[in-house]
């Protein structure tokens, strides 16, 4: 996997803009990860956050952005397992690692043209959380399109 | 003729209707053991019961849910949507026919949104009245 991603302290991880040449992000393959992770929203790629995030998630789950999505132990570790192997790379604050993709530097800088406020007021998007709903390819690792 | 022909559709129509009614069966009979051991004068899961905890806002739980009418819509027929944006399938087992007919499904559910939602774990006969609302509706 060619997916290396650029290291900036605290601000980590530009999936696309560091891959030269790559014009994808890896889509999430086990099954367990597609279909426990992507209830309430897509399965997002777990190369856009590092190992230490998935990690802290994965440990808070009953109270997942003010929503319980608690697992029972064995479904939880596989996942774990999962994510950790697949992460992102770059160093971040252990002891505080982001849990939002959408509160990365690289996605903020991404998204705050007003071309996305465009899109996201006629679409009636809820939240940047929601990918697909701008990303039409998002479950596959596109996101060149808009 | 007629009669030929109706009868296999009859058949299939029986069988298929079973399918799904056995699995919510034995879930609704578990969700009644459970809860006559709780209190011995259960008598039986009541729908309008089942709406009204469909319908409360309540405030023990998380403030982002207040009522499971948040992301399943006032309407048990209706296609309803996560926090994120995600459709969810009509609630109504009319609309969405393979509902409640896997058990760990149901238990994974209502352990999540109970929590979510009333701040606890629901009842056997919080969850009796709550499947018999939706199978009725
Ligand atoms: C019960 C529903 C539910 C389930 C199941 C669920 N999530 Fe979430 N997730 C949410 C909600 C709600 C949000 C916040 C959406 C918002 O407000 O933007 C969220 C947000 C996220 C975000 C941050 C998105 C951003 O803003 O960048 C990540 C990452 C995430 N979830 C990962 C996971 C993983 C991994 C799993 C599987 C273990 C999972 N989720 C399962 C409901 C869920
Ligand atoms: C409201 C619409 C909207 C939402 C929601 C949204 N994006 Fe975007 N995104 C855009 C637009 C517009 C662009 C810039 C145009 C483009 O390159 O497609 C963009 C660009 C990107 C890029 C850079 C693509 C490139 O060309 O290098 C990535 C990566 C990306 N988004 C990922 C995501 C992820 C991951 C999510 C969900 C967590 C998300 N986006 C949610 C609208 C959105
Ligand atoms: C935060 C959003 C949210 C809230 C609030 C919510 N639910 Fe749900 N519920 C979901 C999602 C998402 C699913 C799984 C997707 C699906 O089954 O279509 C689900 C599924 C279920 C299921 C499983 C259905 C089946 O097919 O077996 C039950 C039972 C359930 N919910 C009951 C409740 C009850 C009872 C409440 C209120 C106490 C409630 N929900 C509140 C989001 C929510």
């Amino acid at each position: 996997m060619r997916f290396t991603a650029l290291v900036l302290s605290a601000t980590l991880l530009a999936p696309l803009t560091a891959m030269a040449g790559e014009d994808s992000v890896p889509p999430v393959t086990d099954p367990l990860v597609k279909k426990e992770c992507g209830e309430c929203h897509m399965a997002f790629q777990p190369a856009f956050l590092p190992a230490a995030s998935w990690r802290k998630m994965m440990a808070t789950l009953g109270d997942h952005f003010g929503e319980d999505a608690s697992l029972d132990a064995v479904t939880r570790d596989k996942i774990e397992s999962y994510l950790v192997a697949n992460a992102g790379r770059g160093r971040v604050d252990r002891a505080n690692p982001p849990l939002r993709i959408t509160e990365l530097n690289w996605f903020r800088h991404e998204h705050r043209e007003g071309e996305v406020r465009r899109m996201r007021a006629k679409r009636n998007v809820k939240t940047l959380a929601d990918c697909a709903a701008c990303h039409r390819d998002a479950d596959r690792g596109y996101f060149e399109d808009d | 003729m007629r009669t030929l022909l109706i009868l296999p559709a009859a058949i299939v129509l029986l069988a298929t209707a079973s399918a799904e009614a056995a699995p919510r069966r034995a879930l609704l009979d578990d969700f009644a053991t459970q809860a006559k051991a709780a209190d011995p004068g259960f008598t039986g899961f009541s729908a309008s019961r089942g709406e009204t905890l469909f319908r409360t806002r309540f405030t023990g739980g998380k403030p982002e849910t207040p009522a499971c009418t948040a992301c399943h819509t006032a309407s048990p027929l209706k296609t309803g949507e996560t926090r994120a944006g995600k459709p969810i399938e009509p609630m109504a087992a009319s609309v969405t026919p393979d509902r409640y007919t896997d058990p760990k499904k149901v238990a994974k559910w209502f352990r999540r949104n109970c929590k979510s939602v009333l701040g606890r774990e629901c009842t056997a006969l919080e969850k009796g009245d709550f499947l018999t609302f939706m199978i009725s509706q």
